[in-house]
């Protein structure tokens, strides 16, 4: 007897979305399939990387952390060139924490100015992410898509209390919305159609299903991916067929796993806390991630090769 | 292949005997085809009709135990390709790869590091099962010492890997007992190893190089009366690997395949040579099926981030993790550290506590049994409300921790804490925590 590989009869297809502008554009999305099951569909596009950039120096990271960043942990536009150019990212992902109300609470204006200015310094796609309060982020994303005009960023997180303000701001000036919601696949697809009947091209809208680190969650965020690809590939979901993008770095390095140092059970500190980043990055990648938001150069340099091999 | 209700119930006793716990042989019959009764509950079925239903309502992945006593390593059982679909139930055995050609240096230390390598969480402790032990020397007698020495020092269930039989033979000898899986038949040396399978009571690996002829060699162990069989597709490259572990899963549970319904056995330690790839090897094996994963070796910072990898994975999701409902110190408070409350969703406790441990005000923090429900959802439920939180908290003992009076709670719940402070009376004050746990630090900081 033959063995006949058992398929999967797939009828949906994610879309293809553009991120960014010019010669560096990327693409992705496009998949005909379940993550790396090659042997039954296509993936057009491989998953892409983005560095995260802090438009404030951090005060609390673990050391191995840092360390790659030290020299430009003060400087935004240094970092996103660093990032670019020493360590390859594909995207640089903006991070405005100090915009947070709870926190320094630096006016939108400025955290703009910041924005333009990392923008206009290299040529890869930019993401653009608020600090998570809904308020705050309706104003500061609406500036950063006026000012940014035309380049095509990904502004986020865009949630169901601040569609109607961001969204009119990524159609106006033409940028790419990251639609948030609470590792809940409704909730996911009720925001994309809201998307949708606001105006936003189905071409400008990615998913950020709201990412829980290893240890801290992650399991419910990779089940709700897996359950919305296979809502998207085999249960024809129009409002679920986007890209998928996972902001997972600053969840890993903020436990206090990854902080521990070095000791005989938890092993070397900088190592373990790679290898959390990197697992964590390839169990989402396994359910559907297409754009990861990472930290440390190493766990970015294991993803790739994984990818590689997943695909070669 | 699975049978219809009305084809069991062409197998029964047709007495509507109601012995069983439903009052007719064909409502049973339904219950065995919908996997909600069992056939031993039907005092009455011949023989015969036995044999023939257990063969068809064996689970499409038949469960295979290796190792014996508290360290058991169950795999196999598996009914879903999705774990949202329902669970994955039986976790992968993470297996250290020891060699009769290493060093005394090279074996201890990996023997001291599967024994000591181990990790409280969430109440569990998270820790590696299994030692393969390879006859590389091609000196039965050493192997043997080796597999003793394994034995006496550690309580692994063991992986015999050898291709001479005579020495798996004399390995078995000294550790059949333990019930080892025996690595591995192939087509060349397939009877001589079953030989060995039935002799000791133990499971057998299967390796092939491709799908066919794995299929054609189980078909061959079975016949020779081997029922437990671990499965190695042989692929040794990420792509391949990952595609096998699908395929076999799939021909299980899809085109119900009885010859690849076996647990597999997977091999990062012989796919590549930098120990942080092998880790992400694993972690993909981990969530895409494998039943045993071999490494080369076990470090702490490679081997926590995949034990907790494995537990989040097989985590039952129709379930949610719990903490036992209590009071936990954060920190090392006093009688003046601040009291907070939450409820005891695993996750909800985690972020909770690490946002306070993160603050560095030590701090007491009162867990409240709602059922493994979110702040949310349980305040929704009726579960988190003032009455019950103010009994919760009388009977706490928290009283006995502290001098103060004051309880936090969380910001999402600020409409109970009238009703809350009526039922803990007036000597307590309630304050109103922050909405999200990320803003702890700065609420502690500023002092109560």
């Amino acid at each position: 007897m033959t063995f006949a590989i058992p398929k999967t009869a797939y009828t949906g297809k994610i879309k293809e979305v553009v991120l960014g502008r010019g010669p560096k554009a990327i693409t992705v999305g496009g998949e005909t399939s379940y993550p790396f099951h090659l042997f039954e569909g296509e993936m057009p596009h491989t998953p892409r990387i983005a560095i995260e950039v802090y438009d404030t120096p951090p005060d609390d990271w673990a050391e191995a952390s840092l360390e790659p960043y030290r020299d430009v942990v003060g400087d935004p536009v240094a970092w996103a060139k660093k990032a670019a150019g020493v360590y390859g990212a594909d995207m640089i992902a903006l991070q405005l924490v100090s915009t947070d109300p709870n926190g320094l609470n630096t006016p939108s204006d400025q955290a703009t100015e910041t924005a333009k200015k990392v923008a206009a310094a290299v040529d890869i796609p930019v993401i653009v992410n608020g600090s998570g309060s809904p308020e705050k982020d309706a104003e500061l994303l609406r500036k950063v898509a006026e000012a940014c005009d035309g380049m095509n960023l990904v502004v986020g997180p865009v949630v169901v209390e601040n569609y109607k303000q961001i969204g009119a701001g990524a159609i106006a000036y033409k940028h790419t919305l990251a639609a948030n919601s609470p590792i809940d696949i409704n909730l996911a697809k009720q925001l994309n159609i809201l998307l949708g009947n606001l105006g936003v091209p189905d071409g400008q809208i990615v998913v950020d299903p709201t990412t829980g680190g290893l240890g801290y969650g992650i399991e419910y965020t990779y089940s709700v991916m897996e359950r919305d690809r296979m809502a998207a590939l085999t249960q024809q979901d129009e409002r679920l067929q986007f890209p998928i993008i996972c902001d997972l770095g600053k969840e890993i390095w903020k436990t206090k796993e990854a902080k521990a140092e070095d000791s005989p059970l938890m092993g070397n500190a900088a190592k373990r806390g790679v290898l959390m980043e990197a697992v964590t990055a390839q169990l989402l990648l396994l359910a559907g991630a297409d754009v990861l938001i990472m930290r440390h150069p190493e766990a970015i340099r294991l993803v790739r090769e994984m990818i590689a091999d997943l695909m070669a | 292949m699975a049978l219809t209700g009305i084809q069991i119930f062409k197998l029964l006793p047709k007495t509507n005997c109601g012995e069983c716990g439903v009052p007719t042989c064909l409502a049973f019959a339904m219950n065995l085809a919908a996997a909600k009764a069992e056939l031993a509950s039907c005092p009455y079925i011949s023989a015969e009709s036995k044999a023939q239903l257990s063969e068809a309502s064996a689970p499409p992945i038949r469960p295979v135990a290796i190792g014996t006593g508290d360290n058991v390593v169950k795999i196999g059982g598996e009914t879903v390709l999705f774990r949202h679909e329902k669970t994955f139930v039986n976790k992968p055995g993470l297996a250290v790869m020891i060699s009769d050609a290493m060093t005394d240096d090279e074996v201890n230390g990996r023997i001291k590091r599967f024994k000591e390598l181990r990790y409280d969480w969430i109440g569990l402790v998270l820790r590696p099962e299994m030692i393969a032990v390879k006859n590389e020397s091609g000196d039965a007698g050493r192997y043997e010492t080796l597999v003793k020495k394994v034995m006496d020092e550690t309580d692994a269930a063991l992986i015999l890997m050898s291709d001479s039989a005579e020495a798996l033979k004399a390995a078995l000898q000294v550790s059949a007992q333990r019930v080892p899986l025996i690595y591995a038949a192939a087509e060349g040396n397939a009877e001589a190893m079953a030989g060995l399978a039935k002799e000791y009571k133990c499971p057998l690996a299967a390796k092939a190089d491709n799908m066919d002829s794995l299929a054609a060699l189980t078909d061959k162990i079975s016949a020779a009366g081997v029922k437990d069989i671990v499965l190695d597709s042989g692929a040794r490259t990420v792509r391949r690997v990952f595609e096998d572990q699908v395929f076999v899963r799939r021909a299980a549970l899809v085109q119900k395949n009885r010859s690849l319904g076996f647990p597999t056995i997977a091999f990062p330690c012989e796919m590549t040579k930098d120990p942080m790839k092998e880790t992400l090897i694993a972690a993909t094996l981990i969530a895409k099926y494998a039943g045993i994963i071999v490494l080369s070796d076990f470090q702490g910072e490679s081997l926590f981030p995949l034990l907790v990898s494995r537990l989040n994975i097989y985590t039952d999701p129709q379930r949610p993790m719990m903490m036992q409902q209590g009071i936990y110190p954060v920190g090392n408070p006093t009688e003046d550290s601040p009291v907070l409350i939450t409820t005891n969703f695993a996750l909800t406790y985690f972020i909770v506590s690490g946002e306070i441990e993160a603050s560095r005000v030590p701090s007491w923090l009162l867990v409240m049994d709602t059922e493994g429900l979110s702040v949310l959802t349980a305040w929704a439920a009726g579960k988190f409300v003032g009455d019950a939180i103010g009994q919760f908290v009388k009977k706490s003992g928290i009283t006995e921790k502290v001098k103060h009076r004051k309880i936090v709670i969380p910001g999402f719940v600020a409409a109970v804490s009238g009703d809350l402070e009526e039922e803990l009376g007036s000597e307590w004050e309630v304050k109103i925590g922050p909405r999200e746990a990320a803003h702890l630090a700065p609420f502690l900081k500023q002092g109560l």
